[in-house]
């Protein structure tokens, strides 16, 4: 079969696969007053469809911020202003003012749903194609492997088309944004990267690497020739974006203001439910949502962040690789997840990304690290009747992870890249041994999260400890995420400066 | 253990390929399905909560038992897992019971009944030729897994409509595979158990008949391939009679026993319903019917025929004084027919393609795959017209993959042989996508959605019509014209 003809057939794939998966129910079905993150998408092309852009952000009689109010980017307003006009036309009583709170029906479903499609098929997707036909090593059945493997990662699927969300835009522009730096399309990923950041706030997780990246590359050219020119070319672009994204609000500096107090709030605390990070792990042992005051909490946060992030963006300053920024954007969006605040359990799609993009590189820990983030949402994904497409994906993704990228076989240690550090490990471990190890490590965890999974659906929590289950399985997840943490720094700091010595030179 | 290592290796794109499909299924479950979701549940009812005596006496739902009794004694079996589901399903009175257990229940069963179907394509795949040498995707074993196990039209009939034509479908693959392996005692009774699932088989049993009287009662060839009359043999033929009526007893004789054969032979062939119901199905009846239909309004037209003698209620009323119950296809019985129709034509496609496989592909029969690709495309778009909007991205989608998939694996296996398909079967093949984007998206938006709701389907029906008809004329002629020594070549 031509290559033409693969690649088809693995969108048509991950097409359908999409959309059996929204069949299934969404966040906040049929449950008033608040509902879900459905309603919140239904809501916010009411409020954008209906009132004034000055507006948006504020609360005013006709906008109350108390129910679902707008607390991302402009981009994200945009889009859902577009889809408001598109309601409008098919069925106006879905975006009336105030009339329109709760509104739900088959028809509206299958709308909200087709918006998701549409979007993915826009963006998401040509970039994942690209993505693997240019910037993925191996023969092409290979890159068709890896292909069909990201485009069936069941965390993103699950959350945009069974939760709802429109997470596959800011994640496919973000990986537009690496597309383009790494075929040496510098502006173009640097406006894709805005756009992102623009789209969704949490895409920060993602900033500082492509910071350091596009930074370090202008280094590479010059700081006095070239590279001032590529810098000065590129921090334009990138404030040109900012501007035009943020043009009806630049007219007063209220708005501004009011916009990112909406977007980062401060007040709402360290974190809501349960979350596979540091600190709601740690309240299970010591209460520091109520030990240490809210200032205490953001410094703490904050330090412990920076601290993370500091060696993974050094390492790329001094050697900007794409390899090297791969491994940055997930040791920089996990430390996020792990150490920041007020961090939510679908923030974890944010390492998601890049962990997919080394599906190819290090098969086996990628998809043993997606398939705990997906397990990460299990409590998420049972509140909104998720049980089936979680299950099916899962055991498909690591199916064909194991089937297509041959994952279980390659864990010999020049495939976990752990470099000079297995050295000097060699005396205590032989590589035998160590792939050994892993793969047994792989299966216990996978036979730990299948018996969490089942005993969640299966058993009632006893009744001291109702929330039992979803704080074993953030446990569960923080503990892995952790060890990954530490994982793909130790990949990422033990290659070797010079050139020679790699196999992987971009 | 060693040998066995070799084996699962090279079946480990099999069992990806089942597995893939399987997940797909599973995906499917909370999609749309149609009445028949409730037929099945009423049968698990009738058969589970009542005596035999009375299977095919009771008629509290319109659903009454239509199927031979191995499908029903197949319900009976499966209403014991059920009630583990949900016990509610299994009170006859519980019309139209969909609970969600309910739901998991039966999709599941078919989901795993599908194993058989499996199954028997493994078997048919051991009977292709090797390739040795050829990459995986360019194995004729795995084109024809592929092409059986991912059918659009299996998965979209079976798995969100509702029917249980995968199970069926693989013994009747089954039994071919069978009398490919030479087995032609097996074979022949899997089809007797085969017509005794579901009789609209019976269809197939004339064609099956000859080539069982062709293949198995007359031991030898002549030296040129053709029919040895004096190497009849009777014992044979006996041993085939004998396979074949005690399966029937077997499936009839307590009915029989009781008396209840008249009652039973009443349900399974429901002569009342008419040829009406052809307006939608694909087939000669469509275009025999818009003929009578047209000719009925030109007579009027011309003053040749009195309107008063045509009665109001008729829909396909014309020279030929026909009936039908009821005009909407969702409501009614007449959707379970159709269906049952385009899952027999399916299974007799797909039974086509298999065979194409087996016979050695020369250039001669490489004409049988082109009218099979054609006709399987042009009905599936048939298909689509059975489902409400909701699922259209899936149909579509599944539809692609399937389309793309034969298109670019058919055309690499036959590339020598010259291109797949001419101009006209091109242009057909390319008219599909008006017709579709016609009846689903510009026609709801016209005035006469209301007043004349049936031209969409009047329009597909008409058109995969014409697809159908050619495409077997050309079968019909390939077959008529090819040499007769050529089948005879692959000899085990």
């Amino acid at each position: 079969m031509e290559n033409w003809s693969l690649v088809s057939v693995c969108v048509l794939l991950g097409l359908t696969t999409r959309w059996a998966v929204s069949f299934s129910s969404y966040s906040g079905a049929g449950k008033p007053p608040m509902f879900g993150d459905y309603e919140a998408q239904r809501h916010w092309q009411e409020v954008t469809y209906n009132l004034p852009v000055q507006e948006w952000y504020f609360n005013t009689t006709d906008n109350d911020l108390g129910y679902w109010g707008l607390d991302y980017p402009p981009l994200t307003a945009y889009h859902s202003l577009l889809c408001g006009h598109v309601a409008k036309l098919i069925n106006p009583a879905w975006v009336e003012l105030r009339t329109s709170r709760g509104f739900e029906s088959a028809a509206h479903k299958l709308f909200m749903r087709t918006t998701v499609l549409f979007a993915d098929i826009l963006i998401y997707f040509p970039a994942v194609i690209l993505y693997c036909i240019y910037l993925s090593d191996g023969s092409s059945k290979r890159k068709v492997a890896t292909a069909l493997c990201i485009l069936l990662y069941p965390g993103l699927i699950l959350i945009d088309y069974g939760h709802f969300q429109y997470n596959s835009v800011s994640l496919a522009l973000t990986l537009w944004g690496i597309v383009g730096l790494g075929l040496g399309w510098n502006l173009l990923g640097a406006l894709a990267f805005s756009l992102a950041l623009n789209y969704k706030q949490m895409e920060l997780y993602h900033s500082l690497p492509f910071f350091c990246f596009l930074l370090g590359k202008c280094i590479k050219q010059g700081l006095m020739g070239r590279g001032l020119l590529l810098l000065v070319k590129i921090s334009l672009t990138v404030l040109v974006t900012f501007a035009l994204c943020w043009w009806p609000f630049l007219s007063d500096p209220q708005l501004i203001l009011q916009v990112l107090h909406r977007l980062f709030p401060v007040d709402r605390g360290l974190f809501e439910d349960k979350v596979a990070n540091t600190w709601c792990s740690l309240n299970v042992l010591i209460k520091i949502k109520t030990l240490l005051s809210r200032d205490t909490q953001l410094l703490l946060s904050f330090a412990l962040t920076l601290l993370s992030i500091l060696p993974s963006s050094i390492k790329l300053l001094t050697k900007p690789t794409l390899w090297q920024f791969k491994l940055a954007l997930v040791n920089s969006s996990l430390a996020f997840f792990l150490f920041s605040f007020q961090v939510h359990e679908k923030s974890i799609l944010l390492p998601a990304l890049p962990v997919c993009l080394m599906m190819n590189e290090l098969p086996l820990m990628a998809v043993w690290f997606l398939l705990i983030s997906t397990f990460s949402m299990l409590p998420l994904l049972l509140k909104d009747g998720l049980l089936l497409p979680y299950t099916v994906t899962s055991l498909a993704f690591l199916y064909l992870g194991v089937y297509l990228l041959s994952a279980l076989d390659r864990s010999p240690e020049e495939e976990l890249r752990l470099g000079s550090c297995h050295k000097r490990m060699q005396n205590y471990l032989s590589k035998h041994n160590l792939s050994l190890l892993v793969k047994c490590s792989f299966t216990v965890s996978l036979v730990a999260m299948a018996g969490l999974s089942f005993t969640s659906v299966v058993l009632e929590p006893p009744a001291r400890l109702p929330d039992l289950f979803p704080v074993l399985v953030s446990v569960f997840s923080f503990l892995h995420f952790l060890a990954m943490l530490l994982y793909f720094n130790l990949v990422q700091l033990t290659e070797p400066s010079s050139k020679k010595s790699q196999k992987k030179t971009n | 253990a060693v040998m066995a290592a070799p084996m699962i290796a090279e079946w480990s794109w099999f069992v990806a390929l089942a597995f893939g499909v399987s997940f797909i299924k599973c995906l499917l479950i909370n999609a749309y399905h149609s009445t028949d979701f409730e037929v099945h549940r009423n049968w698990l009812a009738v058969t589970h909560s009542l005596p035999v005596s009375q299977w095919y006496y009771e008629s509290t739902s319109e659903w009454t038992l239509d199927y031979p009794p191995f499908f029903a004694w197949f319900e009976y079996g499966l209403s014991h897992f059920a009630k583990y589901f949900d016990k509610e399903m299994l009170v006859v009175q519980n019309l139209n019971y969909a609970s969600p257990a309910t739901v998991l229940f039966q999709r599941l069963s078919v989901i795993f009944t599908d194993l058989v179907f499996i199954y028997a394509v493994k078997e048919c795949c051991k009977c292709c030729r090797e390739d040795k040498g050829k990459d995986l995707l360019g194995k004729s074993s795995f084109i024809l897994a592929t092409l059986l196990l991912w059918n659009f039209g299996l998965l979209i009939v079976d798995h969100i409509h509702f029917q249980y034509n995968g199970f069926l479908f693989g013994v009747l693959l089954l039994s071919v595979a069978r009398h490919f392996q030479k087995r032609h005692l097996e074979g022949a009774l899997l089809f007797a158990v085969l017509l005794n699932l579901k009789h609209i088989y019976l269809y197939v049993a004339p064609a099956y008949g000859i080539f069982l009287l062709r293949c198995f009662c007359f031991t030898q060839n002549n030296a040129d391939g053709s029919l040895q009359w004096r190497s009849f043999s009777p014992l044979r033929l006996v041993a085939l009679g004998l396979i074949v009526l005690s399966t029937f007893a077997v499936s009839f004789g307590p009915f029989i026993v009781k008396g209840q054969l008249q009652q039973v032979i009443s349900r399974l062939f429901p002569f009342k319903r008419g040829l009406c119901h052809a307006y939608w199905a694909p087939n000669i009846w469509a275009l025999y019917n818009i003929a009578d239909k047209a000719l009925s309004i030109l007579g009027v037209k011309l003053k040749l025929l009195d309107m008063s003698k045509f009665s109001k209620a008729s829909m396909t009323g014309g020279l030929v004084q026909e009936f039908q119950h009821s005009v909407l296809p969702s409501v009614s019985p007449l959707i379970t027919l159709i269906c049952t129709l385009l899952s027999i034509l399916v299974s007799c496609l797909d039974l086509c393609i298999c065979v194409m496989f087996y016979i050695e592909i020369s250039p001669e029969f490489l004409h049988w795959c082109i009218p099979t690709f054609t006709v399987n495309i042009a009905f599936l778009k048939a298909l689509f017209t059975l489902f409400p909007t909701t699922e259209l991205p899936i149909k579509i989608l599944l539809m692609l993959l399937f389309t793309i998939f034969s298109f670019s694996s058919l055309t690499k296996l036959f590339s020598k042989s010259g291109p797949l398909l001419n101009s006209v079967e091109v242009a057909y093949l390319l008219g599909l996508v008006p017709l579709e984007l016609i009846c689903e998206f510009v026609y709801p938006l016209t005035s006469w959605q209301h007043t004349l709701p049936f031209i969409p389907l009047l329009l597909t029906s008409v058109y995969c019509a014409l697809g159908v008809l050619y495409s077997f004329i050309r079968l019909y002629l390939s077959v008529l014209a090819a040499p007769s020594t050529t089948g005879k070549a692959k000899s085990q």
